[in-house]
């Protein structure tokens, strides 16, 4: 959920917006904000599955240390979407387990 | 391969602070960051800062940043982003990826100022999706303006706990608990009032027992705990929760100087393993330095002024300041630092400090 009227911030008016496709869905995103902030904004909180026990997992560290929020973008599995910018027509997909290189890049 | 009279490893509060000091002293210095953004953990700070006006008191944390980005601009501080470090060689090269290549630099000073990273807690469903680190929390809320979530339940007490605590209620989460293990509050009182006065409950002596859900977080399991940290019967209350945010305590940054082979102590109080260093911020390796989190968890306060004195000391040492008017500056910030590190709190951070120091 974004946040639109912020006591101390004030209220998100000049952003710019891009489009991104996340499992297939069509969301729109804040130009300059990490993947991690744009799922969350749009609820989503799974972000991948646990290659051995099937487990899910979302964003814990935020600051690209933990790696718990990698998904695969844009055919490249394992990108830590907490440091990782929106781009317009990015294609984001939920990891299964350590994920798959697709050919098209 | 080019030559700088100084490389900084991490453009926080500690980074940038020290860049400012070398290069007014006429240093050529470039500033690296893995990151896309300067200013390390200080956009997220939107709150005022404490002490007194030399330490820029009442200030909000991303206005203190913002001056320290200005500063490092007007005097030319090169800053290098997206430029992960995986290096350091024995002759002070520094090796590090910026847009997919390899890149090295010869520094005569290299100051670590790497930062911190938050400490986990184990308890069954902590994996789960809607557990996460309440810097993680801030950040969402304060740098991208997004909730992580609706319902809320803090962990710790600290100073992090706490603050973070309030910009939840302040970005419009709910937070219908802080629950904190220890038998006091561990921050500052003025914070804890801030939050109750919300009406927050603050639970001493409670730990989480577990939390359940369906793919992420709905709710958690809390329990007293006695003396001897063990659960107390029939003390359980469960929360309609979506989200946890851990603030118990966070561990000092320190691959590079391992990599460095920078001599090490611990000292659980300053958060575990932390590079042993000299009153001018130098390491056991000549040369390299360290400042802020990476020498014991403090604030950004801190940070800064161990930053501006590991910058004064490169400066002494690449001979642009001598010693009468290097000892001068650093004694100002001394003082400054021993007027952070004073009261309930920050007595405990100097003593910890003065161990450390009293190691070489």
């Amino acid at each position: 959920m974004r946040i639109v009227n912020h006591p101390i911030l004030g209220k998100d008016t000049d952003s710019q917006w891009v489009t991104i496709n996340v499992d297939g869905k069509i969301l729109q995103a804040k130009k300059g904000e990490p993947i991690a902030a744009a799922l969350l904004a749009a609820g989503i909180r799974k972000f991948r599955i646990t290659a051995k026990e099937g487990n899910p997992r979302g964003i814990f560290c935020g600051i690209g240390r933990c790696t718990d929020c990698i998904m695969t973008v844009n055919g490249q599995p394992n990108i830590r979407t907490c440091i990782t910018l929106v781009e317009e027509g990015m294609v984001i997909e939920n990891q299964q387990g350590l994920g798959k290189w697709s050919d098209s890049k | 391969m080019k030559h700088r009279d100084a490389v900084i490893i991490g453009a926080g509060p500690a980074g940038l602070a020290a860049a400012v000091e070398i290069a007014k002293a006429g240093g050529q210095v470039t500033l690296l960051d893995e990151n896309n953004k300067p200013g390390g953990q200080l956009f997220k700070q939107i709150h005022k800062f404490f002490g007194s006006s030399e330490h820029l008191a009442g200030t909000r944390g991303y206005n203190i940043g913002l001056q320290l980005l200005e500063n490092t601009k007007a005097l030319g501080v090169e800053v290098i982003l997206d430029a992960p470090v995986h290096g350091i060689y024995h002759d002070r090269v520094v090796s590090f990826s910026h847009k997919g290549k390899e890149q090295s630099i010869d520094a005569q000073k290299i100051i670590l100022a790497t930062g911190a990273s938050e400490n986990t807690l184990a308890f069954p469903g902590s994996t789960l999706p809607g557990v996460m680190g309440a810097g993680a929390a801030q950040t969402m809320i304060n740098v991208h303006q997004v909730l992580p979530g609706k319902k809320i339940l803090m962990v710790g007490s600290g100073n992090v706990g706490l603050i973070v605590t309030y910009q939840l209620l302040q970005a419009g989460a709910n937070v219908l608990a802080l629950i904190e293990a220890a038998p006091q509050i561990g921050g500052y009182g003025v914070h804890a009032a801030k939050i109750r006065r919300a009406g927050v409950p603050i639970l001493i002596s409670h730990t989480i027992k577990e939390v359940w859900g369906n793919d992420e977080v709905e709710g958690a399991l809390v329990t007293q705990i006695d003396k001897n940290w063990q659960p107390v019967p029939h003390t359980e209350k469960s929360f309609d929760i979506d989200t946890i945010c851990i603030a118990v305590g966070l561990s000092p940054l320190t691959e590079l100087a391992w990599l460095a082979g920078c001599r090490f102590t611990y000292i659980p109080r300053l958060g575990g393993h932390i590079p042993i260093h000299n009153s001018d911020m130098e390491t056991t390796v000549p040369g390299i330095y360290v400042a802020g989190d990476i020498t014991g968890v403090e604030e950004a306060s801190s940070a800064m002024e161990e930053g501006r004195l590991a910058g004064i000391a490169c400066a002494q040492a690449l001979g642009l300041y001598d010693a009468k008017r290097a000892l001068i500056l650093k004694d100002q910030v001394w003082d400054r630092l021993n007027a952070l590190r004073t009261g309930p709190f920050g007595e405990g951070r100097r003593q910890a400090k003065e161990e450390l120091l009293n190691v070489l």
